[in-house]
C-alpha cells in the first residue's frame, strides 16, 4: 500500500493522536488509572494486530473507543466479583447530602457518577462528553440509537436521586448561585484533541 | 418552568460529564504508549 510518493499510508500511524481520549474513556469504565492504563495498552495492541478491520475514511475514535470497551467487558466477566467489592467500597464514601447552594458539588458528582451502571456510564460520557453523535456512540457500543437514548436518560434521572436533585426536590435552581455555576462552567466547545 | 428547570439540571450534568472527561484528556500521556506503539511498528518492519 504505498502512495505515489513512496510513503506507505498506515492507518495506525492515527493511533497516537486518540491516546487522550482512549485513555479518559478508559478512565471512566475502569474508575482506576492503572487499570485504565493497562486497558489502553490491550486495546492499542488489539487495534494493532486487528487494522484490516478498519474502514479507511470512517471514524477511527469510534473504533477505537468499541475495541476499548468491548476489551473492558471481557475482562471485567473474568473478574466480576472484585469489581462488585469496589463498587460496595464506592458507595459506602458517597456523602448523604449535596452542597445546598444550588450546585452539584464536582466530589459528589464523581462519585455518584462511579455508582452507576457501565451502559450508563458509558452513554452518559459519549454522548455528554467526548462530543460523538447518538449514532456513534450505538455505534461503539453496538446497539440502536434508542438503547443509547435510554441509557442515557436513565443515567440522567439515576444521578439526579442519588445527588438528591430529584423531581420533587425543592431546591431553587434559578438562584444566582445555581446560574453563575451553570454559565462559568461552560468551557469553549473543546473536544478532545 | 418545570422544564426549564429539567433542562438546567441536563446541563449541568453535562458539564459535570465534561468536566469527569476532560481532566484525563488534558493529562500528559504516559511514555508507555508511544515506547509501546513504536515497539509494534519496529516489530513489523524487521519482519
Amino acid at each position: 500500500m504505498s502512495q505515489p510518493d513512496g510513503t506507505a499510508q498506515d492507518p495506525r500511524d492515527e493511533i497516537v493522536e486518540h491516546l487522550r481520549p482512549m485513555r479518559a474513556f478508559a478512565m471512566s469504565l475502569t474508575r482506576n488509572s492503572s487499570a485504565a492504563d493497562d486497558l489502553v495498552q490491550d486495546a492499542i495492541m488489539k487495534a494493532w494486530q486487528n487494522i484490516e478491520k478498519f474502514e479507511p475514511g470512517t471514524n477511527m475514535r469510534a473504533w477505537l473507543f468499541t475495541i476499548l470497551r468491548n476489551t473492558f467487558y471481557s475482562n471485567r466477566r473474568k473478574a466480576k466479583r472484585e469489581v462488585a467489592d469496589v463498587d460496595g467500597a464506592m458507595a459506602a464514601t458517597l456523602s448523604e447530602k449535596p452542597a445546598h447552594d444550588g450546585r452539584l458539588a464536582f466530589k459528589d458528582f464523581e462519585k455518584a457518577f462511579a455508582q452507576l451502571p457501565d451502559e450508563q456510564r458509558e452513554a452518559l460520557i459519549l454522548v455528554g462528553a467526548t462530543g460523538f453523535t447518538y449514532e456513534e456512540a450505538a455505534v461503539t457500543c453496538g446497539v440502536a440509537i434508542g438503547t443509547i437514548k435510554s441509557r442515557v436518560n436513565r443515567g440522567r434521572k439515576h444521578l439526579c436521586e442519588m445527588l438528591d436533585l430529584g423531581e420533587d426536590e425543592t431546591m431553587d435552581m434559578t438562584d444566582r448561585a445555581t446560574m453563575a455555576v451553570v454559565f462559568e462552567m461552560t468551557p469553549p466547545q473543546k473536544y478532545c484533541s | 418552568m418545570e422544564k426549564q428547570e429539567k433542562l438546567q439540571r441536563e446541563q449541568q450534568i453535562n458539564e459535570n460529564l465534561r468536566r469527569v472527561y476532560q481532566q484525563v484528556v488534558e493529562e500528559e500521556v504516559p511514555d508507555r504508549f508511544k515506547e509501546l506503539l513504536d515497539k509494534l511498528k519496529a516489530q513489523e518492519n524487521s519482519q
